[in-house]
């Protein structure tokens, strides 16, 4: 375990050293800031919704951005070789850079604590939907993460990462938006394979362990593929 | 110890090794040979565990490298041909992080990083960013990160390739050096190399071994006719003549050299030398030089791996 937090701390150190963890905090802080503050202001709306409801769109484009580097660079510097041959576990690799994701995550999502502090000053805060939504949108950002790190791990292009996990990130959240299309049946179905749909479900305040499991297990599900295609060694 | 046994890999329909089976002794320091794409890293990243094998396996100390990967790895110290550096990290930080991943206790690193610095000379680095060393440097600092759990097997992928006349000795005797002590299998495609610091070379071709021992087997193992050349300061065509009907050698070339000496090379079976100097002598020839062509590891791989 030792072995993956220095790695996470790697990770996270690279994020920090360079330019892109402070732009994509401050972008995230600006952008979710401006959609609070006008609902605030101009529309009288005292409510974290319009942060809620920007921020999963945020994410689509600045997570598969984050993880876009983290195997596909690996493999084009040659450095794949070195981790992958030191003592350590393919997963506890993978772990390592998932566990960096989440943890620049969180504090992007802390920083938005601002707001609902102000809101808690200014007027009522609506208690369950606030921690649902939160608890919603780190789950949503981990799975988001883990995706993008499997589409990282199946090409040394950091492009062709981000297309990638940007491409299979939109289908997931597109699928409950197609249900009108589809019959009945099948609308149920892609309902509950659709990101946003639990997402929706948790920022209503209703935490249910369903929507919860919904994301474990999606988020398992891509670090097992990215197990899959690291033990296959692609050059 | 390293016991390779029958190992095959292939790259989808591509067989990179064929069946290879070697072992390599405690202490030894082997020299892997092989034209490009004969499948030397191929062969080394199996030994590391970097690739599974289709086949075969390989033994490390009796520990079986898919069994006990762990152990093993934790064993040996590797240098892939690629020099695995994070390019937005300082050096220092760059082999911390190495050794936190070796599991070198956290108050021991900082003494095997001095340790690295003082065996490899990254005095002048350590501050520096990965990304703005030269390439002599990179591959220290690689050596650097593989020597730092004091591993008793070393794998080094062309260690010196790219690297200046100068860089080149210095890592050779930085080799040389940590093979008094250490299991090295070092790759190369440089031969000279392989005669200055290898106790034993393995040659590998289209994914086969053909040949395996010391320098010195593998050139006496060698075919072919010895050649000596002698260079007279008179009697050229008395000599001429002799030598062209001499039951003992065969002249195969023969002409005026830079000095304005003449010169003889001949070829035979056996090493003539001796006779040649009684013949010189009893026929009052001024003999200014007598050379026999000495067969060296060049010859052997040119033999071994044209096909």
């Amino acid at each position: 375990m030792h072995q993956t937090w220095t790695l996470t701390k790697r990770e996270l150190s690279a994020y920090f050293d360079g330019p892109a963890a402070y732009v994509v905090l401050c972008v995230f802080l600006a952008i979710t800031g401006w959609f609070f503050s006008n609902a605030l202001f101009l529309q009288n709306v005292a409510s974290l919704r319009s942060l809620f409801s920007i921020a999963p769109f945020i994410f689509l484009f600045f997570i598969p951005a984050l993880t876009m580097s983290s195997f596909a660079e690996e493999r084009r510097a040659g450095t794949l070789e070195l981790l992958l041959t030191l003592p350590v576990r393919d997963w506890q690799v993978i772990l390592g850079k998932l566990l960096s994701v989440a943890l620049l995550l969180l504090l992007a999502i802390a920083l938005t604590f601002v707001y609902a502090i102000t809101l808690a000053v200014l007027g009522d805060l609506d208690l369950g939907g606030t921690v649902g939504g939160y608890l919603g949108l780190f789950l949503l950002g981990v799975t988001y993460g883990a995706i993008g790190i499997w589409a990282s791990s199946l090409t040394r292009n950091q492009i062709v990462a981000f297309i990638l996990g940007f491409a299979i990130i939109f289908l997931l959240f597109l699928l409950d938006k197609i249900t009108d299309f589809v019959p009945a049946q099948l609308g149920v179905i892609l309902q509950y394979l659709g990101a946003d749909y639990h997402f929706q479900n948790l920022m209503r305040g209703v935490i249910d362990t369903r929507d919860i499991l919904y994301y474990l297990s999606l988020t398992g599900f891509a670090f097992l593929l990215t197990t899959y295609t690291l033990a296959k060694r692609p050059e | 110890m390293i016991e390779v046994q029958n190992l095959s890999k292939s790259y989808g329909p591509v067989e990179a090794v064929r069946s290879i089976s070697f072992q390599v002794n405690q202490g030894e320091v082997v020299g892997f040979l092989g034209p490009n794409g004969a499948g030397k890293s191929t062969t080394m990243k199996v030994m590391t565990g970097y690739l599974p094998p289709n086949e075969g396996t390989v033994l490390v100390d009796g520990l079986d490298i898919r069994e006990n990967a762990l152990p093993v790895r934790q064993r040996i110290g590797y240098l892939p041909e690629s020099t695995p550096l994070y390019s937005d990290m300082i050096t220092y930080d760059y082999l911390e992080f190495v050794a936190a991943m070796r599991e070198i206790p956290a108050g021991d690193r900082a003494g095997r990083i001095r340790a690295m610095t003082n065996a490899c000379g990254l005095h002048d680095v350590l501050s520096k960013r990965v990304d703005a060393l030269s390439k002599g440097y990179r591959q220290r600092v690689g050596l650097a990160q593989a020597m730092i759990h004091d591993p008793p097997i070393l794998i080094l992928d062309e260690p010196t390739s790219g690297l200046d006349p100068n860089q080149i000795v210095e890592i050779r005797d930085l080799i040389r050096m940590i093979g008094k002590e250490r299991t090295v299998v070092l790759s190369t495609h440089i031969l000279s190399e392989v005669q200055a610091s290898c106790d034993r070379v393995i040659i590998i071709d289209n994914g086969a071994l053909v040949a395996d021992g010391t320098p010195e087997e593998l050139r006496s193992g060698l075919s072919g006719e010895e050649q000596v050349s002698i260079t007279l300061l008179d009697g050229e065509e008395e000599a001429a003549e002799i030598l062209g009907s001499w039951e003992l050698a065969e002249v195969v070339e023969h002409g005026m050299d830079d000095n304005g000496e003449s010169y003889f090379m001949l070829s035979s079976p056996t090493d003539i030398r001796a006779e040649l100097f009684r013949l010189a002598v009893s026929h009052n020839w001024t003999l200014t030089g007598l050379n026999r062509k000495t067969k060296n590891l060049e010859d052997v791989f040119r033999q071994l791996t044209s096909s």
